[in-house]
């Protein structure tokens, strides 16, 4: 062996050495805060654990609880009305808003502040705050409700209207998904319209055949994050709805999200094995929806030959 | 190990580049435009005035949904001051959030020049891992991870708060590595033949290189861990140790609805809780939505 090759093998394994020692945090975080914690997860479902004293194995007993549990299904049910209606409303009033700051001349960056703002207030207050705006007798927006003439629900009390009322106030966090449809939308180049429009295409083809393809990919990204998230809903409903002490929700189960319901289970029951199973299914359901997403995109989302 | 908040990937992935509109909408569709945002603003600012007047309103007339209050009461923010550790609860906020995201920049800015720098075998296996981890629900590992403090004493502190972020986060890690990979390697290059070490390159050269990112990542996870209410919930039972977010929550369980309502300090609270991640915001705007091309 020649003292050239030599020296590039201890090099190798000297970048090699280097490399590992700037991936082991991460190495390390993951060993210790996802992938043994996943096991554990598994491991601990397949038991019946308060903390207190040791886990016993418990079969498949707390899967065929959760197949059978009423909350469960229930936990499910309002989670899925919350991400049906949650997701598109979102998208579409993002889309508008930023539709709209794109033909802005002036001001564009006063109104995307505006927009922004809500985004970066604590959901806790932002739900304190919500649960008078929303307040069915009194709140500022039944009076607006009232004063043009339509009818004025209880948001906060009457459990067919806590998930809508609920989905009204997330529409106030639009801001994130609206800046970022903004700067998809500056990306289009505008030859890119003006020839269309010379082939005579009137506004709403333009944005259903030029702008919408267009900016498909960014949309995607924000259906699979917004449903990823919307799944796992739980710091604004526990928060007007639930607390520690309080046996159960004030409202019967209208809010009672499936994180909730988890969350529940671990920390207020210490049922850790059976928030173990719960918290399995949610990663299932997860995954089914966001691998239906990803199917769906192949035909939807339309990709340009080269990243700019 | 914190999750981050979908909006702050969406922010993160966002940039925004002037370029002026086409001139070619007719006036009439410019103005009714103008109409619609001005509503629209009216309608995101609205919650806004009406929770600081609010907070400065008598008990009785919270609900009057006047925005300038009759009787201005600067003693709610005295009496929440009095009743509850609330500038507590805001020191323990700020410090949490500074070193959550300061320990949160610096580990995944390390990790992510290891991945961005290095080539070895197994290293997009191992990027592959990193981004599908950010899909696993933070569900799954809470409890697990919660024995993991408790076996080790620390389970009702605020260690777990910002530990976690010691090791690097997925989403930043795969943030930064961008952020990284739009770096000449040259001046590593330059650097190495001048004997710096690789802890020399990445310190002295590929940090100060990535500055824009490095506060992005600050950002983004000072919001994450300034609104977070879920783990404080989890690891925080005395009152003394509590960030803003669990603070609020109980003085919205003890003030609000029930017996004796008192809105008026339960906004006030809402107010302090919010202000200062409006400060932060207003101080680093255009790092928030001027966001560089990567």
């Amino acid at each position: 062996m020649t003292t050239a090759t030599m020296a590039i093998r201890t090099r190798r394994r000297l970048r090699l050495g280097w490399a590992l020692v700037f991936l082991s945090p991460w190495i390390f975080g993951f060993a210790v805060f996802t992938f043994g914690p996943m096991i554990a997860s598994l491991v601990l479902s397949f038991t019946h654990y308060d903390m207190i004293s040791s886990p016993e194995a418990a079969g498949l007993a707390n899967y065929r609880e959760l197949v059978q549990d009423p909350y469960v299904r229930k936990a499910i049910a309002n989670t899925l009305f919350y991400t049906a209606f949650h997701v598109p409303l979102q998208i579409i009033l993002a889309l508008g808003l930023a539709a709209l700051l794109r033909r802005l001349q002036k001001g564009a960056r006063f109104f995307r502040t505006v927009i922004y703002l809500p985004a970066i207030t604590p959901p806790v207050a932002m739900a304190a705050m919500f649960l008078l705006l929303l307040n069915g007798s009194h709140g500022a927006v039944n009076q607006a409700l009232r004063g043009i003439g339509l009818p004025a629900p209880n948001w906060t009390t009457d459990p067919a209207w806590i998930k809508p009322g609920l989905i009204l106030m997330g529409l106030w966090t639009v801001g994130t998904t609206a800046v970022l449809y903004l700067a998809a939308l500056q990306d289009v180049p505008p030859e890119v319209y003006e020839a269309a429009q010379l082939d005579g295409a009137g506004a709403w083809s333009l944005f259903r055949h030029v702008t919408l393809p267009l900016i498909s990919p960014t949309i995607y990204f924000t259906v699979i994050v917004n449903t990823i998230a919307s799944l796992q809903y739980f710091t604004e409903a526990y928060t007007m709805f639930y607390s520690a002490t309080s046996a159960a929700s004030s409202d019967g189960d209208a809010a009672l999200f499936y994180v909730i319901y988890l969350f529940r289970q671990a920390f207020t029951n210490l049922r850790m094995g059976y928030a173990s199973a719960l918290a399995w299914l949610l990663f299932l359901i997860i995954a089914i929806i966001t691998f239906l997403q990803v199917r769906a995109s192949k035909r939807l989302v339309h990709y340009e030959g080269e990243p700019r | 190990m914190t999750t981050v908040a979908p909006e702050a990937v969406e922010t993160a992935v966002s940039d925004v580049k002037p370029r002026p509109a086409p001139s070619r909408s007719p006036r009439r569709g410019r103005l009714l435009a103008g109409a619609i945002l001005i509503a629209v603003c009216v309608a995101f600012l609205y919650p806004f005035a009406w929770l600081l007047a609010a907070s400065l309103k008598p008990a009785a007339e919270v609900f009057d949904n006047k925005l300038t209050p009759d009787t201005v009461v600067w003693g709610n923010y005295a009496e929440i001051w009095r009743i509850v550790p609330i500038g507590l609860w805001l020191f323990n906020s700020v410090t949490i959030a500074v070193v959550a995201a300061a320990a949160a920049t610096l580990s995944s800015a390390f990790v992510a020049f290891g991945f961005a720098h290095y080539r070895f075998p197994g290293r997009d296996l191992l990027f592959g891992l990193v981004l599908a981890s950010m899909m696993l629900p933070a569900a799954v590992t809470m409890v697990p991870v919660f024995m993991e403090w408790k076996y080790v004493g620390l389970a009702t502190t605020q260690v777990p708060l910002w530990a976690g972020n010691l090791f690097g986060s997925a989403f930043y890690i795969f943030l930064l590595r961008q952020f990284f990979l739009g770096q000449p390697r040259d001046q590593y290059e330059a650097a190495a033949l001048d004997g710096a070490g690789p802890l020399r390159q990445f310190w002295s050269f590929a940090i100060p290189a990535v500055k824009p990112g490095l506060i992005l990542v600050f950002l983004l996870e000072f919001k994450a861990s300034w609104t977070d209410l879920m783990r404080p919930l989890i690891y925080l039972r005395d009152a003394e140790l509590f960030t803003m977010p669990r603070g609020l929550k109980t003085v919205l369980d003890r003030f609000g609805g029930g017996g004796d309502a008192h809105w008026e300090l339960v906004m006030a609270a809402s107010v302090l809780a919010t202000v200062p991640m409006i400060l932060l915001f207003f101080a680093a705007q255009k790092y928030f939505l001027d966001q560089p091309r990567r």
